[in-house]
């Protein structure tokens, strides 16, 4: 059992979101993939107004309404609108199909501004999914490193929250959350660097750690390659697949009415 | 049947890797039904002394028997003597072909020592293995920012040796759209798929690239094998053509060509 935190529509052959998600679930059939998650739309916009995330959500939208059960999106915000997002989260989510929120670089994540964002979508038992990365040479200016979301992650104790990439450079991601037991690893989205698995699981338990790809830029290949090629128990390779997933957006999904 | 063309031996400077022993890396291949690869190693990347460590390059693939693990020198040429390098490599050693970093070793293929190891190269009947990048610029030690390697001067260097074979490794990743297309212009040009991203990668590459200049890479032990052996399946490539890039390209262009 396979299902994918991380998949977007950018990057992929298809004028429409439709031709988008039916192109990419030929090559999830092809790689055993069962569930995906979808966030943002195209083109990415990395500090969107609320009518461009609202946009952006409705290209996820109408790609995901052909695909019951096996498609789930998570709605993209802005954390510089912070009632504009919640409006968002209402929408899409409340009365909505989508389970889950993306944040991704128009504001740190560190800055409680961000907390009634935080708080809604814990209300909604929607799973958040916070961008981040430790970049040499500099974050981008309102780009969350793992250690912004472990300080955001003690003010919120009882949320699970992702740190997507784990930070990119993961040997510094993972210890950044290591101490934050809300805080989960996402995997996917960067280079298949032998030995982020093990780490990961070493540092965290396999419970706090969950595949991704990051498609369309990157591959179910190239991203699967981290968990299927770790010298990990099967055990824990089944929980990053797909386990911990379904045990995170479980609440969610029964209370939409979504197969689980 | 595989015939990868990028792996390394030795340490990754930075930290060790699951397979960075040349007898577990030998395991994982024979796992995986990978039955030739050549072997770089990671210590060329930062060692001065370079003849040693080609030298241990060819100890190492030795003890996996004579077939798995062909050695491929790595050669410097803004050391002094780098010629000797050469000949060693290609005399004593018996190596198909050279590697090289250019990024790591701080000059651009427009310098003119470049242009007179292509001439030997191609005199010896050697391959030159160029690396574009060893990881994501974004996650490099701070005190260690290595540029990718730039290729504008690669076709014309190739142009002057009409055998000369030329393979990019690691270059995927940013090696995109008119800047690949000028380069695989040339048939004795070839790339690998390591460091290839977006689904169905090689499908969509091969509308780009002829398939017979593709060839298997894994960049074993730095990314997990299951990576590139995982494109073979994302991909639908047929029977034929999957053969041509697992095997058959590399056979035919690097060890056919040298018996």
């Amino acid at each position: 059992m396979i299902w994918d935190l991380h998949c977007h529509l950018s990057g992929v052959d298809g004028k429409t979101a439709d031709e988008r998600i039916a192109q990419l679930m030929g090559y999830a059939d092809r790689m055993g993939v069962e569930r995906l998650v979808f966030f943002m739309g195209w083109p990415f916009l990395t500090d969107p107004s609320p009518k461009q995330f609202r946009e952006q959500n409705d290209q996820v939208l109408q790609a995901i309404s052909h695909w019951h059960d096996r498609a789930f999106g998570f709605v993209y915000l802005n954390a510089k609108y912070v009632d504009e997002s919640i409006k968002e989260l209402d929408r899409c989510v409340k009365n909505g199909p989508m389970v889950g929120v993306k944040l991704w670089v128009a504001a740190r994540c560190n800055d409680p501004a961000i907390d009634p964002i935080i708080q809604h979508a814990a209300k909604l038992k929607a799973l958040i999914y916070q961008h981040t990365w430790f970049k040499t040479g500099g974050n981008l200016v309102g780009e969350s490193t793992p250690s912004d979301l472990a300080l955001m992650a003690k003010r919120h104790p009882d949320t699970p929250l992702i740190a997507g990439h784990i930070g990119g450079d993961w040997e510094l991601g993972l210890r950044a959350i290591q101490d934050s037991p809300n805080l989960y690893a996402g995997i996917g989205g960067f280079d298949p660097t032998a030995g982020i698995t093990e780490m990961a699981v070493r540092t965290l338990g396999a419970d706090r750690v969950l595949y991704g790809s990051d498609i369309g830029g990157r591959s179910f290949s190239s991203q699967l390659a981290k968990v299927q090629g770790a010298d990990i128990p099967e055990v824990s390779k089944r929980l990053i697949l797909g386990g911990n997933l379904k045990r995170l957006l479980t609440p969610i999904l029964k209370e939409k009415g979504i197969k689980v | 049947m595989i015939f990868d063309v990028n792996v390394y031996l030795s340490r990754w400077p930075f930290r060790r890797l699951p397979h960075d022993e040349t007898t577990k890396l030998v395991q994982k291949l024979k796992q995986n039904q990978i039955q030739q690869a050549f072997a770089g190693s990671f210590d060329g990347l930062l060692h001065k002394d370079i003849r040693a460590v080609n030298q241990r390059l060819v100890a190492e693939c030795k003890k996996s028997g004579p077939d798995l693990l062909i050695p491929v020198g790595t050669i410097n040429p803004r050391l002094p003597g780098w010629e000797d390098d050469v000949i060693a490599c290609h005399e004593e050693w018996k190596m198909p072909g050279v590697r090289l970093h250019p990024n790591y070793h701080e000059y651009q293929l427009s310098n003119p020592a470049v242009k007179k190891l292509f001439a030997m190269a191609a005199e010896r009947k050697l391959f030159v293995q160029i690396a574009m990048r060893m990881e994501d610029d974004r996650t490099q030690h701070p005190l260690m920012r290595i540029p990718d390697v730039k290729f504008e001067a690669l076709p014309d260097l190739m142009k002057q040796h009409d055998e000369l074979q030329v393979t990019i490794l690691n270059g995927m990743k940013s090696l995109r759209g008119a800047n690949l297309t000028s380069l695989t212009e040339n048939p004795n040009l070839t790339i690998e798929i390591s460091m290839l991203e977006g689904v169905g990668g090689i499908e969509k590459l091969m509308k780009q690239v002829p398939y017979q200049q593709i060839l298997f890479g894994s960049y074993l032990p730095f990314f997990y094998l299951d990576s590139s052996l995982n494109k073979l399946k994302e991909s639908d490539l047929g029977m034929e053509i999957e053969t041509q890039i697992t095997w058959k390209n590399a056979q035919t262009r690097f060890v056919n060509a040298n018996t």
